[in-house]
């Protein structure tokens, strides 16, 4: 159950803090529990815990290919490891030992892939994953989430701990849009309406969320009806809440902080065309490399705004 | 007369050629070529339980060269992992034994392996495990020479050795082919032994065609490795035991015709009797 808080402000606590605190409660809670970085701890806020927890946390150094093999080694021997890395390198870099060496082999590792988009700023276009969501969703058997918000990542991380298989979480290490209590609990494959509506229904993810929300207030105000789901479950993908909005709205806008190219919203159109067609527009990163700069204006460059959602709006509504 | 381990080390190589018969085709020169090895550590090395494969306090062995599955599944299947009759459906249809090892299809395979350069690191993960859970199970490691072109081999030397992974101890497979040609010729190795003693690994190079030498520095190096990863290069010939094979230059995947099969076990029998 979950309980909104949205009111545009920011949250108060940095992605980045939440998960050092969190990956802490984790290992001391379950001696099985096993942490690997490959030198971003400093920058993921978990910097100190492999020495307060020697037998549990692993710096493995610049080595994300063996980073990932010898995750999938300690799941082979009983061990719930926990991998982070930016999500550029936990998709592109190491793709081949996620696929084979975690996934294929059927092994159970959780891969937090930080600075999502355009979250990743000031570190440009060779850090900046766009694809991550399209590859990780490729891979057979995965779970794919975004993170939407610090208290989904303290209330949702530790409960994966015994998932099987791979799942591979988003996570924005900056201080986003606050849009859940921290007392709000939430379940892979089963995604949160945010809103209710009938003329459209917005699908959203990450920082998309409450760009769709703040839509959603300045369409209501011009007589539009949206609502909004918080598709955290990227995969599994919610398909009963689609089904039931197809039949209530029979219009669609997908927003997305990654590449429209194999993300959410090539995941929600698929789903609606094959069994209730209706306009589907997804707002998200229209097939380009990143760049640095502020997020504000990356959002801007690449049409990750409440404005583009509210003009995708438009579109899919007069197409019906 | 031959010696017990060398036996089994023929026997695998009779049963891999059954394997390869039925199919027609296979990895036949990386699988005949660390044979020896696994006879040496399936022959008495390795603290296992044909009976409970999933034994947690088993030891665990990774063959990285994922490729030479047949040698593992004929070894296993003379231990008693599975029926011998099974090695004939060798990338059949809905096989349980594919070209390369497959932990979740094959009783008794400890991890799943073929894109090489990644059971190094899983091999790796296994013994850090391990050894962070005060268990003394050990994790041996088989890697082809080819395989050492891969990055991801000297990111997991690296990490082995800095994490003092003593329960680990490595083999390279050093039969000097790969699949377009002769190592040297197409990215050379340079010195083996010097390069792991080089990233602090316990290194010694013994020729491969010898089970109880092999198993006999296994032993000496579990006693003088101290919190060091071992690695043993072994010194073999791709297609070793089988002249008909060693001499095809390229051998790294051959056809093998029923007459071939037969007249290769039948000298391997003989070999047997006579040594």
């Amino acid at each position: 159950m979950f309980k909104l808080i949205y009111n545009g402000e920011k949250e108060k606590k940095a992605g980045k803090k939440v998960f050092g605190e969190t990956m802490q409660k984790i290992v001391e809670q379950d001696p099985l529990a096993v942490y690997l970085d490959g030198d971003i701890m400093n920058s993921i806020g978990t910097l100190g815990l492999e020495k307060k927890f020697p037998d549990q946390v692993f710096e493995c150094g610049i080595q994300e290919a063996d980073m990932m093999g010898i995750a999938g080694g300690l799941s082979a021997v009983g061990k719930k490891p926990y991998v982070h890395t930016f999500a550029a390198f936990a998709a592109r870099r190491a793709f081949d030992q996620v696929f084979i060496s975690i996934a294929y082999a059927k092994n159970n590792v959780r891969i937090i892939g930080s600075d999502p988009g355009v979250t990743s700023a000031y570190n440009g276009g060779t850090h900046m994953p766009f694809e991550d969501i399209c590859l990780y969703r490729a891979i057979p058997h995965s779970t794919v989430l975004e993170f939407t918000d610090s208290a989904m990542l303290a209330s949702l991380l530790p409960t994966l701990k015994d998932r099987p298989g791979l799942t591979y979480c988003r996570l924005n290490r900056k201080e986003g849009t606050a849009i859940y209590s921290e007392d709000s609990t939430f379940e892979p494959g089963k995604a949160n309406l945010l809103r209710d509506g009938k003329d459209v229904t917005i699908v959203a993810c990450g920082m998309m969320v409450g760009e769709s929300l703040k839509a959603a207030e300045i369409l209501e105000k011009e007589g539009i009806s949206a609502a909004v789901i918080d598709m955290f479950t990227i995969k599994p993908l919610d398909e009963e809440i689609i089904k039931e909005f197809a039949g209530k709205t029979h219009a669609f806008v997908t927003a997305e902080n990654a590449n429209i190219v194999g993300g959410l919203g090539a995941a929600v159109a698929a789903f609606l065309a094959e069994t209730t067609p209706c306009p589907v527009i997804r707002v998200g990163v229209k097939d380009e490399f990143g760049q640095v700069g502020t997020p504000e204006y990356l959002a801007e460059v690449y049409g990750l705004t409440s404005k583009e959602i509210i003009e995708a709006v438009k579109k899919a509504v007069s197409m019906k | 007369m031959i010696t017990p381990l060398k036996e089994f080390a023929t026997d695998i190589r009779i049963q891999e050629m059954i394997e390869f018969k039925a199919r027609g085709f296979g990895h036949t020169g990386g699988s005949l070529s660390v044979a020896d090895c696994l006879a040496a550590l399936y022959g008495g090395i390795m603290r296992i339980d044909p009976k409970n494969p999933q034994w947690e306090d088993r030891d665990r062995l990774v063959l990285s060269k994922g490729h030479a599955g047949p040698a593992l599944y004929a070894t296993l299947a003379l231990k008693g992992y599975f029926p011998l009759e099974e090695l004939k459906t060798l990338n059949q249809n809905g096989t349980k034994l594919p070209s390369h090892c497959d932990r979740n299809l094959t009783v008794g395979v400890d991890m799943t392996t073929g894109s090489l350069g990644q059971g190094a690191s899983t091999a790796c993960g296994m013994a850090l495990g391990l050894k962070h859970s005060g268990k003394d199970a050990r994790v041996y490691l088989i890697l082809g020479d080819g395989e050492c072109q891969e990055g991801q081999v000297w990111e997991m030397a690296l990490f082995a050795a800095h994490h003092k992974l003593n329960n680990l101890i490595a083999f390279i497979d050093y039969n000097k082919r790969q699949l377009d040609g002769y190592v040297k010729d197409i990215c050379d190795l340079g010195d083996l032994v010097a390069k792991f003693k080089s990233f602090n690994w316990y290194t010694t190079m013994i020729k491969g065609d010898d089970p109880d030498l092999i198993r006999q520095t296994v032993l000496d190096v579990q006693k003088n490795q101290g919190d060091r990863p071992g690695m043993i290069v072994l010194d073999t010939i791709k297609g070793a035991g089988v002249p008909q094979i060693e001499n095809i230059p390229l051998n790294h995947h051959t056809n093998v015709t029923p007459e071939e099969a037969d007249e290769i076990i039948a000298q391997l029998e003989e070999f047997k009797r006579k040594g």
